[in-house]
């Protein structure tokens, strides 16, 4: 029934559809209304990720390791969550650049460096061969299980003919031709291929549900649903070790090497480069993306392990392939049809997967291997022929078809030696080593050519030691004693056990390596030597890319000087004299100027010119091709720092603008507080004026009022007179203090007072200012006690204006004493770092009230029965302000009736060094 | 008979000077150091007329002016304010309250008799007319 025939024309038929619709997908995009400019196609494209080797390979691993086929899975997972950000940033820095592939984006990452360019190529085409083996591996072998029909036993190769007479190289050849057809019709600056891209996110879906149709009938149709099949596993010792961690399934260390390296391999793939980066049509699209390709993955994973107990408890004595489950389960059945789409469905995910990595790898092989090499080779004068688009599209195809005969040849030399899983393994292992110089190139500034150089040789190094060399050793194309005894019969040497680390899987054990060998140089030579002016412009265009996401950067660091026509020529030299008259028409529009020759070469063009020839040859090879046609002058690091500091110093004024106005905005507040309390502080001053005004005119009254009276009264009596002149000098000298006081005043309010500190002895003080009042004390006949210890501490002070507090208090309380007989005591005592000091009377006390008002300006507390109290009312307020400058505070204790008693302390003076600063 | 005027000040020195003048025109004078003490004075004493001190404890000049003027009794006392304070402000606010005089301090001896004068000059024109 699926006789030879049936089944290569039923392949025919389906690669004719994909060719349909990739040619679907190009006429429309030609027309402007692309197909795949929405999220889900760009999604179902990601899918490419799945090939054979999950189609098939995923049943063959679980049968081994059970749970363990998954980290191939649960990595890109956990990736697609920090693609908002990381990918975001590889794309919008990939377009900004217009680069065209992995090696394309770290030579432009470190100063548009060639030799990266090529050691990254060489990397990738030689990791990716034995995955490219793999999917030859896969079509051929299920070719043959499927023409089998209705036997489902496993075939064996029967050693054909390398070449011409074994069908895998046909196939291999068929897909060449595919993919010439598909990538390389025409050669575009963008390098994106829209129907290619249709084609992919059709065979993505075509996959899917072929997996899941052979899933379901293995579940429902042959078994009992989900419970059954688990259920009757569980009951098999062997089958339900399969579904526990950290045994059968792979130690802890195998996992997490595992999910590291598809972590790596869902960013860093070639393929994948293209379908996430290169062909990407909005950046938008990736937000969806970041959900809808893990449901992807979980949606074709569902199955595997009910296909794997179905294939393993269908055929118990092992004699089928498991990595066959998929289609032995059906063509066991005798399902003829279902047989076909699971062929069909394995088919779609290895031409997918060889299409789009052969077109991404000969790109690079292209742009920046054979390119940059026939660019030198002066004698083939490339430099001078007028049309180069030809030559582009011959290297590329020829790339094509090299690649796959590459992997034919690695699949007859080592293919059947390893299982699926472990070959793409290898390759994952392989583009891992891209991961520092990428992840540190947008994420770290001081990352340099020769240390990204140096980290890829190193790891690609190590990786080919411990991976790909046993793996030709395992293939008997080395000796395997290479294996066993390490090289020149060196135990250390081993290149499965590295200086002797033993315990690994060989996967995490190359891993282990390769990458202390790879991030190790890359941090380590790039903190020897930190990166030139050339490696400096780049770094801050990748690293600052989500910064300036309209800019097109690179241009800002170039000088020079060129012509339009000699720039015209060169990119038609590669894209073809009419596309390259298109773009520049293009950029002409864009610019606003009238026509291609109206246009001035500045930097501008140049860079534009660089970007579309970035499209075509790449971005180090754009870079010699320009400099060849214009004359340049090279920046020096200084000059780029500049630039690069003028962009941060215009980013920063803005920032400072942004600020100075919330600033003002809170200065406007601050003034209108500040108003408020001016208008307050104004309404006080014109009270205090008011005030003083008051207390003058009051002595100045009796003053004027007794010198007019004696001046119209010649005859007045000797004794009145007397006691009008007497009136005259008392309210004179009582004006006088209180200009004195009022004046003193405003100076200490104005910080203008001034102090003559030294250390004083306050015992002195009081001494002195109790002889000073003892006369008036005696005329009162008050009672005046001292109370002085027999020795204190030093304070540093105004000697003087500790008199002028002291006579205040004393005379306030000899002029409140008045009740006989009076008795006032100063007292003087020191406490834990002050000195403090008492003023007691017996007088007529203060209510609580005024206990605190006495002390503001002009406010007397007076008696009602004597009247209006003496003094200016600004001798308490003027020495608690005096005490408070020196550090001190001071209070009065009072009850109405029981005396009213003045303290304030003072601080102890803290040394001798103290007082001879001041 | 001699006019009648109460002196209301809490400065004793200027308390002296008023006094002093007043006497010197034949004034029968009466001294109030503070507003409770003017109120009880203008009740039992009856002056003709009132020299009062804005700024004084207990009650000031201006609540006393008030007190005097809302008195039906007192009405024909002629009330002149004595004050430190300079500011119209005031002035206006003593007018109104009934006022009939406002002296600054420091004030002329001179002007402040004849303002005073004039006060009882005028006060007694109508009586003599109703007699």
């Amino acid at each position: 029934m699926l006789t030879a025939p049936v089944i290569v024309i039923a392949s025919f038929a389906y690669v004719g559809l994909l060719f349909a619709i990739a040619y679907y997908g190009d006429k429309r995009a030609d027309a402007g209304r692309s197909i795949i400019a929405n999220p889900y196609i760009y999604a179902l494209s990601l899918a490419v990720y799945c090939t054979s080797w999950t189609f098939y390979g995923s049943v063959g691993r679980a049968a081994t390791s059970g749970i363990g086929f998954l980290p191939i899975y649960l990595g890109p997972t956990l990736m697609a969550a920090l693609w908002w950000y990381v990918m975001l940033k590889i794309i919008r820095i990939s377009k900004q650049n217009r680069i065209t592939s992995i090696a394309d984006f770290i030579a432009s990452r470190y100063g548009k460096s060639q030799m990266l360019g090529g050691l990254v190529t060489i990397i990738a085409v030689v990791g990716i061969i034995p995955y490219i083996a793999l999917q030859l591996k896969a079509i051929s072998g299920t070719f043959l299980i499927v023409l089998q029909y209705p036997a489902f036993a496993t075939p064996e190769n029967q050693g054909a003919p390398l070449f011409l007479g074994d069908n895998t190289f046909y196939i291999a050849m068929l897909l060449a031709a595919f993919t010439i057809l598909f990538g390389t019709r025409h050669l575009d600056a963008t390098e994106r291929h829209e129907g290619l891209v249709a084609a992919i996110a059709f065979e993505s879906l075509v996959k899917l549900l072929a997996f899941i149709a052979v899933g379901l009938f293995v579940t429902f149709w042959l078994y009992d649903g989900f419970g059954d099949i688990f259920g009757r596993a569980s009951q098999t010792p062997q089958l339900s070790a399969l579904l526990t961690l950290g045994g059968e399934s792979g130690s802890y260390a195998t996992w997490a090497s595992l999910t590291f390296l598809s972590m790596a391999a869902i960013m860093f793939l070639p393929r994948q480069f293209q379908v996430t980066v290169v062909e990407n049509v909005d950046e938008r699209h990736l937000t969806k993306a970041i959900w809808l390709f893990p449901l992807y993955l979980l949606a074709i994973n569902i199955f595997v392990l009910p296909i794997t107990f179905g294939g393993l408890l269908h055929f118990p004595d092992g004699t089928v392939d498991a990595d066959t489950f998929v289609l032995t389960l059906p063509i066991a059945e005798r399902q003829p049809w279902l047989a076909l789409f699971a062929f069909i469905g394995g088919l779609s995910a290895a031409t997918g997967m060889v299409i789009v990595e052969t077109i991404a790898l000969s790109t690079m092989v292209c742009n920046d291997l054979v390119m940059p090499l026939l660019l030198r080779l002066k004698a083939l004068r490339l430099t001078e022929r007028r049309d180069l688009s030809g030559l582009l599209l011959g290297i590329r195809r020829g790339a094509i078809v090299l690649i796959l005969v590459m992997g034919y040849l690695y699949f007859y030399l080592a293919g059947e030696a390893y299982a699926l899983v472990s070959i793409g393994l290898i390759s994952f292992s392989a583009v891992a080593q891209f991961a520092p110089a990428i992840i540190g190139g947008i994420f770290w500034k001081g990352g340099t050519r020769t240390a990204a150089f140096c980290g890829l040789a190193a790891g690609f190094l190590v990786w080919t030691y411990t991976l790909l060399l046993p793996s030709f050793a395992k293939s008997g194309w080395l000796p395997i004693t290479f294996l066993s005894h390490g090289l020149f019969g060196t135990d250390l040497l081993k290149p499965q056990q590295l200086l002797g680390l033993q315990g690994l899987d060989d996967i995490t054990h190359c891993l282990f390596w390769s990458m202390l060998a790879n991030i190790g140089c890359y941090v380590g030579v790039s903190l020897i030597k930190g990166p030139n002016a050339a490696e400096h412009g780049q770094a801050t265009v990748f690293v600052d890319a989500l910064k300036h996401p309209l800019a097109a950067p690179g241009s800002r660091f170039w000088r020079g000087s060129a012509s339009v026509n000699d720039l015209l020529l060169m990119v038609g030299r590669f894209l073809g004299p009419e596309r390259a008259h298109e773009a520049f028409a293009a950029y002409t529009r864009s610019r606003g100027a009238r026509s291609v020759e109206g246009l001035s070469a500045d930097a501008n063009l140049v860079h534009h010119a660089e970007s579309l020839l970035a499209g075509a040859i790449g971005s180090a090879s754009a870079r010699v091709m320009v400099a060849s046609v214009v004359e340049e002058e090279p920046l020096d690091i200084d000059e780029v720092m500049n630039i690069i500091d003028e962009a941060s110093q215009v980013l920063a004024y803005s920032r400072q603008l942004e600020q100075k106005s919330q600033e003002l905005e809170a200065a406007t507040n601050e003034l209108r507080g500040a108003n408020q309390r001016l208008q307050e502080l104004d309404r006080l001053k014109d009270d205090f004026i008011s005030t003083v005004t008051h207390e003058l005119r009051t002595p100045l009254t009796s003053i004027r009022a007794f010198s007019e009276i004696l001046n119209d009264n010649p005859r007045l009596d000797e004794g009145e007179r007397a006691k009008f002149l007497g009136i005259i000098v008392k309210e004179s000298e009582r004006l006088t203090r209180l200009i004195n006081q009022v004046l003193d005043l405003a100076k200490i309010e104005s910080g203008a007072a001034e102090w003559h500190s030294s250390e004083i002895d306050m015992r002195e003080v009081l001494e002195d200012s109790v002889t000073a009042v003892s006369q008036l004390f005696k005329e009162r006949k008050i009672d005046l006690t001292v109370e002085l210890p027999q020795k204190v501490p030093g304070i540093v002070a105004d000697r003087d204006r500790l008199m002028q507090v002291m006579l205040n208090l004393l005379s306030n309380a000899a002029k409140f004493s008045e009740r006989a007989p009076g008795a006032v005591t100063v007292s003087l005592a020191q406490q834990s770092g002050f000195l403090r000091v008492e003023v007691k009377d017996n007088g007529i006390g203060i209510s609580a009230a005024d206990q605190e008002v006495i002390f503001e300006k002009f406010r007397q507390v007076g008696d009602t029965l004597t009247g209006k109290p003496q003094g200016s009312g600004l001798g308490l307020h003027i020495s608690r302000r005096i005490i408070e400058h020196f550090g001190g505070r001071m209070w009065v204790k009072s009850r109405p009736g029981e005396g009213a008693c003045f303290l304030f302390t003072l601080p102890l003076a803290r040394g001798l060094a103290l007082f001879k600063a001041a | 008979m001699s006019h009648r005027i109460l002196i209301v000040d809490d400065e004793p020195n200027i308390v002296a000077s008023l006094e002093f003048l007043m006497r010197g025109s034949n004034y029968e004078v009466r001294v109030a150091r503070d507003g409770e003490e003017a109120l009880r004075g203008a009740e039992c004493f009856r002056p003709d007329l009132v020299l009062l001190d804005v700024m004084m404890p207990q009650r000031s000049g201006f609540e006393v002016c008030q007190k005097i003027r809302e008195n039906p009794a007192f009405r024909g006392v002629k009330i002149v304010m004595l004050t430190a304070k300079g500011r119209d402000l005031e002035k206006h606010r003593g007018l109104d309250l009934g006022a009939n005089a406002y002296v600054t301090k420091p004030f002329s001896t001179k002007e402040l008799m004849s303002t005073v004068r004039g006060l009882l000059h005028t006060a007694d024109e109508p009586d003599t007319v109703r007699r």
